[in-house]
């Protein structure tokens, strides 16, 4: 199956639009340089995905988030909601803006003078919902996240992943159309932020919420989003569905992020190993990714992938798997395989020269002289 | 002994005298100074209303004011009195001193107790479309309220502890009758037991403060 670069729906409803957006923040103290924070951002969410937004700390990712509930103002650009322009509402417009969008935080940002169902009631205070309908929403919100039990306890008596569900009852309290998801699991242990991040995907589904959630940590964003960005101090370098940016970084920054992630090439010391093998075939590293070997002479085959053994059976070459490994991203495979190939050389040329033609990346392996 | 019982109505105007002057003070000076000090905390940089001219006239006379010495700031307020309440002696005119003094000593208290609630909580408030006067008083309040009842209660103590010097200025009160009754007639009895109703006053208002401090902070 060959698979578009954007998804099927390419006119899907823009939910959030960023457009050239830039931030900037006088320096701290008297004669500090302005600090550029975001530069010339432009991004479009689609109503109902799952959007992530990937960047090392520092790069702006919780100052992207706050321009788009309207808690910071941009210093050049301007950022929508559907068709609404924040930059054009006035402080109520913004604040009732906010009714519509929720935001759930690294460090939970619960009340600890509120019981968990007074936090989750605080926004239908805020939006002047009165006490029995408030009452129905916050038991409800509760039951969803699985605390209802623990409603009338405070935060400080829960775990963390007990308050990061507080934190989003709370911020789904207003029944907003958008989330934002600022870091939601980086203080919790692996086991929890599971959890969590099923709970987030659970909302997305269920609740049809358009979610946009920053992190630095790649697992979130290759767990939970459908398409993402890339933010590099400051600026967007790369955006695409979390299989295309995550199997075939375009960017040099990009890679660096992500770079470690699914490309994993055999390190020199792994190498030398290999090489100290009983083989000593040439070692060749092929990036699994579904869609390449599916180049122009696809058609010829009438469409169907030629598959790698093939490829080396029909070139009269051994092939055998070293190193590497495949996993599953967005229900797709992803990852690479590093072959020791044994054979004549020109066989071997031949059979690189064939995968590469059918658009598959493979890089061969430098012979180290270990 | 007999002479404390002589002047027994004298005593008990004395504890009137005190209780008034500190239970004023400690209110009207307490909500003086809670407003004083929402604004330091409200109008400090990158805070809910961020005001660069606001916040530096109200830093600077708070610094002016809190340390002057409180039998110098009646004094040097004497003119403002005659203003506004018309006199500059009696317990009113203490009363209304001591609760100018005590509401430039209790700003700074709820400024930084204001100052530990964590940012991220006034941001999830914001976040919520909440109000930022409304986040004031709904939200950084309570969230501070255990601190800032042990900041009422220290405020409380000194107030004591200043309206002892009210006689100084004709407003009477257990210091005033220490020493008028007690000490300048050599009656010792007389000092020890307008000691001993200070320090049960104290204590009783520490007990309190820490009472419902401890229920502030589930603890
Ligand atoms: N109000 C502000 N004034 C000045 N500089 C700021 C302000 N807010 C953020 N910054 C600066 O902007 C940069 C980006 O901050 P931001 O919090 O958006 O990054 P981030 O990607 O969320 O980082 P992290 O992963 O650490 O949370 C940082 O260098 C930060 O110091
Ligand atoms: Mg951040």
């Amino acid at each position: 199956m060959s698979v578009p670069a954007e998804p099927a729906d390419a006119r899907a409803e823009i939910h959030v639009r960023l457009e050239r957006v830039g931030k900037t923040f006088p320096g701290r103290g008297r004669r500090a340089a302005p600090v550029v924070v975001l530069d010339d951002v432009s991004l479009e969410v689609r109503r109902g995905e799952v959007f992530g937004v990937i960047g090392s700390s520092g790069a702006g990712k919780s100052t992207l988030l706050r321009l788009i509930n309207g808690l910071e103002t941009p210093t050049s650009g301007r950022v929508y909601l559907g068709e609404r322009e924040l930059g054009a509402l006035n402080e109520r417009g913004r604040r009732e803006a906010r009714g519509d969008t929720g935001m759930i935080f690294q460090q939970f940002n619960l009340f600890r003078s509120r019981t968990v169902a007074g936090n989750v009631a605080y926004p239908l205070k805020v939006a002047g919902v009165g006490q029995p309908e408030r009452d129905r929403r916050v038991a409800r919100l509760l039951a969803f996240v699985g605390l209802l039990d623990r409603a009338h306890d405070h935060p400080e008596r829960l775990s963390g992943g007990q308050k990061q569900r507080v934190g989003i009852a709370r911020a789904l309290a207003t029944e907003p159309s958008l989330l934002l998801v600022d870091e939601a699991t980086s203080a919790l242990d692996p086991e929890t932020t599971g959890e969590v991040l099923a709970l987030l995907g659970q909302v997305n589904r269920e609740l049809g919420v358009t979610i946009v959630i920053v992190s630095h940590e790649l697992d979130v964003i290759r767990s939970l989003a459908d398409r993402v960005a890339v933010l590099d101090v400051g600026r967007v370098v790369e955006t695409g569905t979390v299989y295309d940016v995550f199997t075939r970084p375009r960017t040099t920054a990009a890679a660096r992020l992500i770079g470690t992630d699914l490309r994993e090439r055999p390190s020199p010391a792994t190498l030398a190993r290999l090489r100290s093998g009983p083989g000593g075939g040439r070692l060749v590293t092929v990036r699994v990714r579904e869609g390449d070997g599916e180049g122009e002479r696809a058609e010829e085959r009438g469409g169907a992938r030629p598959g790698l053994a093939h490829v080396f059976l029909a070139h009269q070459v051994a092939a055998e798997v070293v190193f590497g490994g495949i996993r599953e991203l967005q229900g797709r495979p992803a990852g690479s395989l590093t072959f020791e190939l044994s054979g004549a050389d020109a066989a071997v040329d031949a059979a690189l020269a064939a995968l590469r033609a059918d658009g598959v990346d493979v890089v061969e392996e430098p012979a180290g002289n270990a | 002994m007999h002479e404390f019982l002589d002047n027994l109505a004298v005593y008990r105007e004395a504890i009137r005298q005190t209780l008034f002057i500190v239970s004023i003070s400690v209110v009207a000076g307490g909500a003086l100074g809670l407003v004083l000090g929402l604004v330091l905390y409200a109008t400090r940089a990158g805070n809910l209303f961020a005001n660069r001219a606001a916040f530096l006239i109200v830093n600077v006379l708070v610094n002016v004011v809190r340390p002057i010495p409180f039998v110098i700031f009646l004094t040097a307020i004497q003119p403002l009195m005659l203003h506004t309440i018309g006199t500059t002696i009696g317990t009113n005119a203490v009363t209304f001193a001591l609760s100018l003094s005590a509401a430039f000593a209790i700003s700074r208290i709820v400024e930084q107790n204001l100052l530990t609630v964590e940012p991220g909580v006034v941001e999830a408030a914001r976040a919520a479309g909440a109000r930022p006067i409304s986040i004031l008083l709904t939200v950084l309040i309570p969230e501070a309220l255990g601190p800032l009842i042990l900041g009422y209660t220290f405020i409380f103590v000194a107030v004591v502890d200043m309206s002892a010097q009210a006689g100084l200025f004709g407003g009477g009160g257990l210091g005033d009758f220490a020493i008028t009754y007690g000490s300048q007639r050599y009656n010792w009895p007389i000092v020890y037991i307008s000691v001993a109703t200070i320090v049960v006053l104290v204590q009783a208002g520490q007990f309190l403060g820490s009472w419902l401090a401890r229920r502030a902070l589930r603890r």
